[in-house]
């Protein structure tokens, strides 16, 4: 059981490593994927160790929405893509102060 | 016939508007419409005052109301006028000399290519004056009152060009509104006690109302009085008034106007009747301003400031009648129609001079202008009897009976209204001297010449007046004429026979004349004004008038600069300071907070991993504690 809650961890800690270290837009983006599929690990490794199914409920949850945002998420990487030939993220600082 | 009343006003006003709107064609015959509504509300005067004269005792009050102006709750105020003994005296005086100034200004202005505009604020003055004296409403009064004010300030301020005449309407307007606070004041007190600003209904409650409340607004009215009427301490304006042009200076500031704080206290007699200290204080107002006023002519080389000096002193003559309650309110208003007459009479005469000799007013540039202006000083001469009180000209009725009277009141009282008659007879010696006998001390290129036919027939008028205005006091005619106002006075008891104190005053007023002509023709009289240092010290302090400016000035206009220069320090270091203290503070926060907004996505994603990272320490804190 352990072991699946060790790769969640690992999986989740590579994801937000490299959301913050990544410019690329689109590797941000898997990053963030990654980081919910640890998450959905997680959420199925407690489910079978709890024996009950809420962890799967929650599971298809995050899937479901994990969906919903590349479709919107992408989307967006590839309008900027468009409008500024470059999908770092660190260009897209219009907010700066 | 008397409903009509309302005419005499609204004549001279309908004319001063008239030809204020008029425009440039005006200009050819402005002056004459002008002259034609004065004498026509003269007429009408006397028409009303002929028909009084015709009438029973008890019917000689005509009130009548026009409409009503304020009716709110409680405050009810008719815009009325009542043509009695008083107000039609009044009426004659202010329409007939100002009829004759009129037609005086004709020639005095002929030059200015203002005129019409100078007859249409006179014509406005004629106006608010009656308005002031036919008022049956103590609020009515208080229109005239400040329209008075306004031609004051529009005339004196004529010849706005010069700094000095702008500065000196402004002053006259200034010190006048400290008086008009006092008798606004009043009008408030006399509605919240008593309901009415009527002067029958106030006059008649007054008996029923408190001692203090009948002081209170007898001190209030003599502010309002002191103000209008340049009494000390509100005296200052009216030397400086004397830069508008002279037939202003003639009725407004002689005449007529600068008398209506006189005729302020006598009409409420009522009030002043039911306050001992109100009385006393008038007579102290009175008896000061007499001896001051006498003090400043004397100094003064300026021939219209000495004149002015004079009726400061004269209105202290009437101030001082009018305070000693009834035994002497006829004579104030006796010395007040006899003084319109004189005085109005000799500022046209050195208006004339003035005219001679190219507007110069120093007099000591003056001298010998007896044979080069005979007519002018003619009546310049019989106005100069009639001020000094020499019998049987109009001002030695007048003053003799009020130096009777103040003796009849206290010794120290007759005392220093007699030693006024003196100084006015030493000082007026003075001045007809300096202008007219003496040698001559003319500047250079001065032809002095008589005046026209236009300016001297007003000045013949006003001579003859002068000359024959005692008339009025045969066989007590005019006590008697305003007892119904005034009130009955048994005559007082003197110590000495009254024809003895006559002889008096007499000797005082030719030892004042001797003394004069002792002083001035002994020696020649300098064309340079000698330097302060090298005359006396009561010479000196007449000539800075009694030093009543620089008193002002440190009791009011400095401590106020001081003031105003605080709050303008306050208003910008304090109040401003606070609120663009806060703003700037604000600002300063936001400067901070805008530093973490970076732009990068990362940093924010740094920013949440934290916080969450805390949240779930928290969390797990609080489970495993």
């Amino acid at each position: 059981m352990n072991e699946y809650i060790t790769l969640s961890l690992i999986l989740f800690t590579i994801g937000s490593v490299g959301v913050l270290v990544r410019r690329n837009a689109i590797v941000v983006f898997m990053c963030i994927e990654l980081m919910l599929n640890a998450t959905n690990l997680a959420f199925v490794s407690f489910s079978r160790q709890n024996g009950n199914l809420d962890g799967q409920v929650a599971a298809f949850f995050v899937m479901v929405v994990a969906a919903a945002e590349v479709v919107v998420g992408l989307s967006i990487i590839v309008s900027i893509y468009r409008a500024r030939r470059s999908a770092s993220v660190d260009e897209a600082s219009l907010l700066k102060s | 016939m008397f409903d009509l009343q309302w005419l005499l006003i609204a004549i001279p006003l309908a004319s001063g508007l008239g030809l204020l709107v008029w425009g440039k064609e005006g200009d050819r015959f402005g002056h004459l419409i002008g002259t034609a509504a004065s004498a026509l509300s003269f007429l009408f005067g006397v028409v009303l005052f002929a028909s009084l004269l015709g009438k029973d005792g008890e019917d000689r009050s005509q009130s009548t109301k026009l409409f009503t102006w304020i009716d709110a709750g409680s405050f009810h105020v008719d815009m009325g006028f009542t043509f009695d003994q008083l107000s039609g005296l009044f009426v004659l005086l202010i329409t007939g000399v100002g009829t004759l100034i009129h037609v005086y200004s004709i020639g005095y202005m002929a030059h200015d290519e203002r005129r019409r505009r100078f007859f249409a604020f006179l014509n406005i003055f004629i106006a608010a004056m009656l308005t002031l004296v036919l008022a049956s409403d103590y609020l009515v009064l208080f229109l005239g009152w400040e329209g008075v004010g306004l031609a004051s300030y529009l005339l004196i301020g004529f010849w706005q060009h010069k700094d000095s005449a702008a500065a000196a309407a402004k002053k006259a307007f200034v010190v006048n509104r400290v008086g008009d606070l006092g008798m606004a004041t009043g009008i408030m007190l006399m509605f919240s006690e008593f309901g009415t600003s009527s002067i029958h209904a106030v006059n008649g409650a007054i008996t029923g109302a408190s001692g203090s409340v009948a002081t209170a607004l007898g001190l209030l009215l003599l502010l309002g009085a002191c103000g209008k009427s340049a009494q000390v301490p509100l005296q200052s304006w009216l030397l400086d008034a004397m830069e508008g042009p002279t037939p202003v200076s003639a009725l407004i500031h002689a005449a007529t106007m600068v008398t209506a704080g006189v005729y302020l206290v006598v009409r409420s007699h009522g009030i002043f009747d039911a306050s001992e200290a109100a009385r006393t204080a008038v007579i102290v107002v009175g008896l000061v301003t007499l001896l001051a006023g006498a003090w400043i002519g004397c100094a003064k080389d300026d021939i219209k400031k000495a004149l002015a000096g004079s009726t400061m002193s004269q209105i202290g003559y009437m101030m001082l009648a009018a305070g000693l309650g009834p035994a002497g309110y006829a004579f104030a208003i006796f010395h007040l129609i006899t003084h319109g007459f004189f005085k109005a009479n000799m500022f046209l005469g050195a208006g004339s001079v003035m005219h001679g000799m190219d507007d110069d007013v120093e007099m000591r540039h003056y001298g010998g202008l007896r044979t080069f202006m005979p007519i002018t000083f003619a009546t310049f001469g019989l106005g100069y009897l009639a001020i000094i009180g020499v019998p049987p000209f109009a001002g030695f009725w007048s003053k003799d009976k009020i130096i009777e009277a103040a003796f009849g009141e206290n010794f120290w009282v007759g005392l220093g209204a007699l030693l006024g008659a003196g100084v006015t007879a030493f000082y007026m010696t003075r001045l007809m001297i300096m202008t007219f006998l003496s040698e001559k001390r003319w500047r250079e290129g001065v032809h002095p010449h008589e005046s026209p036919r236009v300016m001297t027939w007003p000045l013949i008028g006003l001579a003859v007046l002068s000359a024959l205005g005692g008339v009025l006091l045969v066989s007590n005619w005019i006590t008697e004429w305003l007892e119904p106002i005034t009130g009955h006075a048994e005559h007082e008891e003197l110590a000495v026979p009254a024809i003895v104190l006559t002889l008096i005053i007499t000797v005082v007023v030719a030892i004042g004349v001797v003394a004069a002509v002792a002083f001035y023709r002994r020696e020649p009289i300098a064309v340079e004004t000698p330097a302060d240092s090298s005359v006396s010290i009561f010479a000196r302090a007449g000539r800075h008038e009694l030093y009543g400016n620089e008193l002002n000035d440190a009791i009011v206009v400095r401590p106020t600069r001081h003031l105003t220069r605080f709050l303008v320090w306050f208003d910008g270091k304090g109040v401003d300071g606070f609120v663009t203290g806060v703003a700037d503070r604000l600002g300063d926060t936001s400067q901070f907070l805008r530093k973490p907004q970076t732009g990068y996505v990362r940093s924010y994603a740094l920013t949440m991993f934290g916080g969450v990272a805390v949240l779930v320490l928290a969390l797990l804190a609080v489970t495993l504690a």
